[in-house]
């Protein structure tokens, strides 16, 4: 649950990615951003709306189109103790830099025990009519590069708390925020400095009877699913990953325990993703709990389709939950 | 093979003319659509750039191909793109090039000779080497064109594909339109060298700068390059200078830039340079532009119409097509 003490204002998705990234470059003069568009222009998203302004050039570098480029001198600046914060202009060009990414940020700390303490963050995610090459969810394919830690907030006061985490963390860190949420999700978040662990779930939602294990924008189709089932008398838990990597078993297993009937709901696609892991890791580590089969609902393998009845195919619906929940009540 | 003179006779000349004033009448009316809540995604226009567009575009023969990016729907218009295919890929319909999967300007058919790029740049500048490496390799007399922005010459693909195909003296024409902005960053942020051209001394082939909004000397100086790709005498980078008189993409107001910039490069529209040379030279009346007008915006309008009274695909062909059989 989001703590909510006083202090707090109302604060929507991206105005909490802002006001972590401005908080950061306060407190560490070692902090600095690099991206297309960021300056005078606050980005495509407008998440450093007015910091060039106060930061300076020096500190908010637009980058002309060069991911590979600047993801590696990011590496080169972590190395000399710097703390970059990279900016995709959309999460899908990530793959424009994904070999400074896998090869040498993430495996550098293995072979030198030097720390490459650099996020790297964008807009992911789908169900904006954005099409192929701007609505990806792409943190399945991180998540599975050793020396990589991968976040993906569903909530304003986690996008915060986990951002400022991921500054402070020590290792290369990929951040994804789901651009439907931008805007969309608002909730009342403490102004004051706070941190959210990277690696810890959290129990959006207490229940009985099902567990849904999501994160990122499907959060908020869990807990609407879960709203529904509660009408029809069934209790679901909604635990919310926050970190894709690494995953906390812990709540997961423990959430399993009590429920024993597991719904696993992502947006990435569906095959060797992290419904495959958080399915292998209950079936290991669980089995005597389940009372059920885990089911899986994800995108399908396929690309993000442009054209609306496409993309609402596409996405898994507070439906297709609340048939899942129904299936699996019936054990 | 029938190729075209470097000379564009009446006739051609006339086509050049449509193509342009149709681009620009397609591109006016999705500005419209957009700003209407009509599409459900994105636009790139190329309003000002039409020179290029076209005027390269034109310089290509059937069989050759294309390679445009998100801002150059105009120049797939003389390879065959319809304004109802146009319509029908911002409207996600069945009947787009893409049955609905892609966007924007992210279409193509190869019968006629034009790629459906991606979003990610230069992705293309690549592809349409391989192309021409295809070509090559067959002993075809055929050539690949490929479209970029200065924004996108930043990216290594770029420099990495301007060498091997130098380096294997592919017959391919690599053209890059510098408008001033890639997005909201001006070229001073993007490059120290004063012409992207001056990049081509480094890969050992012809670099060459034209006025970007002369559709003559678009198409002359695309067309020398086509003859000489063709002819197995390798690469050629041309640099077009314009400026992009719209934002980034439909919701850019583009307040970076000065408003007097944009006054001046909307005075130097290529359409109206172009009608004054036709004119000059007694092919176009008052009375011939109207009725190209006229007829453009039928074809326009009968685009619209058809886009909007086409079908949607149905929801599970999202998952058909991913694989060939
Ligand atoms: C590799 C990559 N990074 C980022 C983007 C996002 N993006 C789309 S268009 C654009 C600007 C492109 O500028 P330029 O190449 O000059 O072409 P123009 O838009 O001016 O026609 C950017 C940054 C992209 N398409 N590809």
């Amino acid at each position: 649950m989001s703590m909510q003490p006083s202090g707090d204002r109302e604060t929507t998705f991206i105005d909490a990615i802002s006001q972590a990234l401005w908080e950061e470059m306060e407190r560490d003069q070692s902090v600095f951003m690099m991206g297309e568009d960021i300056g005078i222009y606050g980005g495509a998203f407008k998440a450093t709306k007015g910091f060039i302004e106060h930061f300076g050039p020096e500190r908010i570098i637009d980058m002309p189109i060069a991911e590979e480029g600047f993801i590696g001198m990011a590496v080169g600046a972590a190395l000399m103790g710097m703390r970059p914060v990279v900016e995709m202009q959309y999460a899908d060009f990530i793959s424009c830099g994904w070999d400074q990414i896998v090869n040498t940020a993430a495996k550098m700390h293995y072979r030198t025990r030097e720390a490459v303490p650099m996020v790297i963050r964008g807009p992911s995610g789908a169900g904006l009519r954005a099409g192929p090459f701007h609505s990806q969810s792409p943190e399945g394919w991180f998540a599975h590069v050793p020396g990589l830690k991968v976040v993906v907030p569903g909530t304003p006061y986690d996008a915060k708390g986990l951002l400022k985490s991921a500054i402070r963390d020590n290792n290369p860190v990929i951040f994804f925020e789901h651009k439907y949420l931008y805007r969309r999700l608002k909730e009342s978040i403490p102004t004051s400095d706070y941190t959210v662990p990277i690696g810890k779930a959290d129990v959006e939602r207490e229940g009985d009877d099902i567990t849904i294990i999501t994160y990122g924008a499907m959060l908020q189709i869990a807990l609407e699913a879960a709203r529904r089932a509660q009408d029809k008398g069934i209790s679901v838990e909604v635990v919310d990953l926050r970190t894709i990597y690494p995953l906390d078993k812990e709540t997961i297993l423990n959430s399993i325990a009590k429920t024993s009937r597991a719904i696993m709901l992502y947006e990435d696609t569906r095959t060797l993703g992290i419904g495959a892991e958080v399915s292998a890791i209950i079936a290991e580590e669980g089995f005597e709990y389940l009372d059920g089969p885990i089911i899986r609902i994800s995108a399908p393998d396929a690309p993000v389709p442009y054209s609306p009845p496409l993309e609402d195919y596409y996405l898994p619906s507070v439906d297709d939950v609340v048939s899942a929940i129904d299936r699996l009540s019936a054990y | 093979m029938q190729v075209k003179s470097i000379e564009l006779g009446a006739k051609e000349l006339m086509d050049v003319y449509y193509y342009m004033r149709l681009g620009r009448a397609i591109e006016d009316r999705l500005n419209l659509l957009y700003k209407g809540g009509k599409l459900p995604g994105a636009i790139y226009l190329g309003t000002g750039q039409e020179a290029i567009e076209v005027g390269a575009s034109y310089a290509l023969e059937p069989g050759d191909v294309i390679a445009t990016t998100h801002r150059d729907m105009i120049a797939q218009l003389p390879r065959g793109l319809t304004p109802r295919e146009v319509f029908s890929q911002h409207y996600g319909r069945i009947t787009s090039l893409t049955r609905g999967k892609g966007e924007d300007n992210y279409q193509g058919d190869l019968k006629r000779g034009m790629l459906a790029s991606v979003s990610m740049l230069p992705n293309f500048y690549p592809v349409a080497a391989g192309c021409s490496l295809a070509f090559k390799i067959r002993k075809e007399k055929r050539v690949a064109m490929a479209y970029c922005g200065e924004g996108a010459t930043s990216v290594g693909d770029w420099h990495e594909t301007l060498n091997i195909a130098s380096v294997q003296n592919l017959p391919v024409v690599f053209i890059v339109i510098n408008n001033g902005y890639a997005y909201s960053t001006p070229v001073f942020k993007e490059m120290k060298v004063a012409n992207v051209a001056d990049r081509a001394c480094a890969y050992g082939i012809p670099g060459i700068v034209v006025d970007g909004n002369n559709v003559i000397e678009c198409y002359q100086e695309a067309k020398k390059a086509v003859e000489r790709a063709r002819e197995g005498g390798g690469p050629t980078l041309i640099e077009a200078k314009t400026m992009r008189i719209r934002g980034h993409a439909g919701h850019d107001p583009a307040t970076y830039v000065a408003k007097e910039i944009i006054d001046l490069w909307t005075k130097r529209d290529p359409i109206v340079r172009f009608e004054n040379y036709l004119a000059e030279r007694g092919l176009l009346s008052e009375e011939t532009k109207q009725n190209m007008i006229n007829r453009i915006n039928n074809e326009v309008e009968d685009a619209v119409q058809f886009a909007e009274s086409s079908p949607y695909p149905d929801g599970k062909e999202a998952i058909e097509d991913v694989y060939a059989a």
